[in-house]
């Protein structure tokens, strides 16, 4: 027997495929909610725990906390926090990228969680930025998470 | 005694099963285990530990959905375990749950299954093909059906079984669905509805099988101090047992499948169970084809091998049988959301013995009930005992 | 079901919903690519097929002859101790006549599957793989032998596939 010091799996005998596979995702009781009034109100909702007082954004259908269903909705506006971010420089594939994006966590005011997403606008970026989410027109719109096109600065 | 405190199940939850359900996969977590909690007359704070089951992330399509899921099962800061043996999941998710408590480490647990088949388009089967090996039988073309079709073949063969006895776990189970709120596949369908169905893969034919389904299920496990406390109407976990068998699994005779009677013994000798079909009083054998009822009820030592087709035309497996055999509807009835159906077995059987299945209740003051699943490769077994 | 319970939750999304846009859904292709390499054992035994010849391991402790061959008796839990040729030759343990295609989709003409106890391996020590040269697939039965039929060598690439397909034997059966 012997141990063979193989790092490139082509140099072994090898079978190649690929794990074919599709997925379409239902958004949720919840998401479903989130990114309608996202879509056709242009809103930022949560949901809001009684017990916990914990708003979560994006909203929850439960507390994780105390398993409390929330039905209490927020509008918790436009504008946030970058809790804390990125600069990315490749792409997925490992490619460099033509312009680096900027990645931040960005949590709202009096609420728990938060929302990642891309930062525009700006070069410069820094923990503790008030940033406020600019939205795509109406029509184009698709009730997703990129129906909010990044985040700016607030001026 | 077996491990150092008694374990009960004191609470049990289920969502619809449905081909697709709106909700997350968390969301369905957390509809079953809230309604288990809310059965056992618990809150998430008295819940000191957290096991959840779910099959492969292929079909919710989310990479390590343990961790995705864990939020909707309860586990927020809490001590947490995903554990995962394919179609046997179900079943064995309690027997995790039973060693969290029978260890003397918790009190409490709560046991969470859940699956979103939905999600994999155009067909989930198609995720199935990578349990296969990728050098010797990827290459061929495999689809999972195959398996169930050559065990199926070789069960037939060896018993010399015709299809028409084995369609009939198809109508029973089918039938005894129209009686379960959750249902999928509920209806009232003849031997030769099933003979007349579509060729999926002979000896396989559409009503042969069970659909794929969304849908989440649950149980709160305690042990035997807060069971007093909380209930007077406990149902103890008394056996446990699991099983895999080699994964070489063109080397195996599929007529027979011993991994499950191993489990079985395991959790018969725990249990104290000397004579299976005599103390036991009701069963949730493992049904995601009606084929596999009877090879399970087999594995399950309820009847001698071969037995089960004679068994099931004789109306001793219906509810008003004397051994009665997936009174819920099973997989084939209720549905085939993986780990799910499996703890929906474990579910019915909790019901059963404490007298609460409704129009599914078995007469006769059953004390003594079993859930199995079965999984992986043709090759694992899970058995549950249960009694009152 | 409990009796107790009154409502059982879950709100079922039909297909038709989505495909006319009433339920919002999100999409994704992952795309993930594998090279899977073959291993010490069936690299050897991939070899040999591309040779025209099928080889297995064998076990001195439990004396098993063992397809498709391994480093290592699972009985045993020890290495294995040789290799041995065995027959291209064997009888149906097992076999399906599949109408489905991987995903799902239907065939019209289907793919006759079986599991085949080779010749000259320990018993009931099967390979997976289709039967071909069957006009209809329900003469086939389960015992019957059947030989292999090979790819010619300059097509044979070291694949299960060099193997095109079992066919049944002529003296054995009429088909």
């Amino acid at each position: 027997m012997s141990i063979e010091k193989i790092t490139n799996p082509f140099d072994a005998r090898h079978w190649i495929g690929h794990m074919e596979a599709d997925y379409m995702y239902t958004l949720g009781v919840v998401g479903e909610r989130f990114f309608k009034e996202l879509k056709e109100n242009g809103r930022i909702m949560g949901t809001r725990c009684p017990n916990c007082s914990i708003v979560y954004v994006p909203p929850r259908m439960y507390c994780e906390r105390c398993f409390a269903k929330l039905e209490e909705w927020i509008d918790v506006g436009k504008k946030g926090t970058i809790h804390t971010f990125t600069i990315a420089t490749i792409e997925k594939d490992g490619k460099k990228l033509e312009k680096p994006v900027i990645y931040a966590l960005i949590k709202f005011e009096g609420a728990h969680g938060g929302m990642i997403h891309k930062i525009g606008e700006t070069d410069t970026v820094c923990i503790g930025m008030k940033v406020e989410a600019v939205l795509k027109s109406p029509e184009e719109r698709k009730a997703s998470i990129n129906d909010i096109a990044y985040f700016r600065p607030t001026k | 005694m077996y491990g150092k405190k008694r374990v009960a199940i004191v609470g049990a939850g289920l969502t619809l099963f449905r081909r697709r359900l709106k909700e997350t996969g968390k969301e369905l977590a957390y509809e079953a285990a809230k309604m288990a909690l809310d059965a056992a007359g618990l809150e998430l704070r008295d819940i000191q530990s957290v096991v959840m089951g779910t099959a492969p992330d292929a079909f919710d399509g989310v990479h390590m959905k343990g961790e995705y899921l864990a939020d909707g099962a309860g586990a927020y800061h809490k001590p947490y375990t995903r554990v995962f043996v394919g179609g046997g999941t179900g079943v064995f998710t309690p027997l995790a749950g039973w060693w969290h408590i029978a260890s003397g480490q918790f009190d409490t647990c709560l046991v969470v299954c859940e699956e979103k088949m939905s999600s994999c388009y155009p067909h989930p089967q198609y995720a199935f093909t990578t349990i296969f090996d990728p050098i010797l039988e990827r290459p061929i073309g495999m689809n999972l059906i195959w398996i169930f079709a050559l065990e199926m073949q070789r069960y037939m063969h060896k018993h010399n079984i015709k299809k028409e006895h084995i369609a009939l776990v198809s109508v029973k189970n089918k039938g005894n669905a129209l009686d379960h709120p959750c249902a999928q596949l509920a209806a009232r369908i003849t031997v030769d509805d099933v003979l007349n169905s579509e060729i999926m893969a002979w000896p396989v034919q559409r009503l042969d099988v069970s659909p794929t389904s969304d849908g989440g299920a649950a149980l709160v496990l305690v042990s035997e101090d807060v069971a007093k406390e909380i209930t007077d109407n406990p149902v103890w976990i008394d056996g446990v047992g699991w099983c895999i068998d080699s994964t070489h699994w063109t080397n195996r005779d599929l007529y027979y499948p011993d991994y499950v009677e191993y489990a079985a013994r395991m959790a018969y000798k725990m249990a104290g169970i000397k004579n299976p079909p005599k103390e036991i009083d009701v069963a949730e054998p493992y049904d995601p084809f009606d084929y596999k009822e009877l090879h399970h009820m087999e594995g399950l030592l309820l009847c001698k091998k071969g037995e089960a087709p004679k068994l099931t035309a004789e109306g001793v497996t219906q509810r008003d049988g004397d051994l009665p055999i997936n009174p819920s509807g099973g997989l084939l009835g209720v549905g085939n959301p993986i780990a799910a159906a499996g703890l929906m077995k474990v579910c019915e059987i909790f019901w059963q013995l404490r007298g609460e299945a409704g129009k599914r209740q078995i007469p006769g003051d059953p004390r003594t009930g079993i859930a199995q699943a079965w999984g992986d490769l043709m090759q694992y077994g899970s058995v549950i005992v249960l009694r009152r | 079901m409990s009796e107790k319970i009154k409502r059982y939750l879950g709100e079922e999304v039909k297909a038709e919903e989505i495909k006319e846009g009433k339920i919002p859904i999100e999409k994704f292709k992952p795309k993930a690519k594998y090279a899977w390499s073959a291993g010490i054992a069936i690299s050897k035994f991939l070899e040999e097929l591309k040779k025209g010849r099928i080889i297995a391991s064998t076990c001195n402790k439990c004396g098993r002859i063992m397809v498709p061959p391994r480093i290592y008796c699972e009985l045993c839990f020890k290495p294995t101790d040789g290799w041995t040729y065995v027959k291209d030759t064997g009888t149906i343990n097992t076999f399906s006549a599949s109408y489905l295609a991987a995903d799902a989709t239907r065939l019209k003409e289907p793919i006759i599957v079986a599991i085949i106890d080779l010749d000259g391996a320990s018993e009931g020590m099967g390979i997976i793989h289709k039967i071909g040269e069957v006009e209809d697939w329900k003469q086939l039965k389960i015992g019957m032998k059947v030989e292999a039929v090979w790819k010619p060598p300059e097509e044979r690439e070291g694949a299960i596939t060099d193997i095109k397909y079992f066919k049944p034997v002529k003296e054995a059966a009429t088909l």
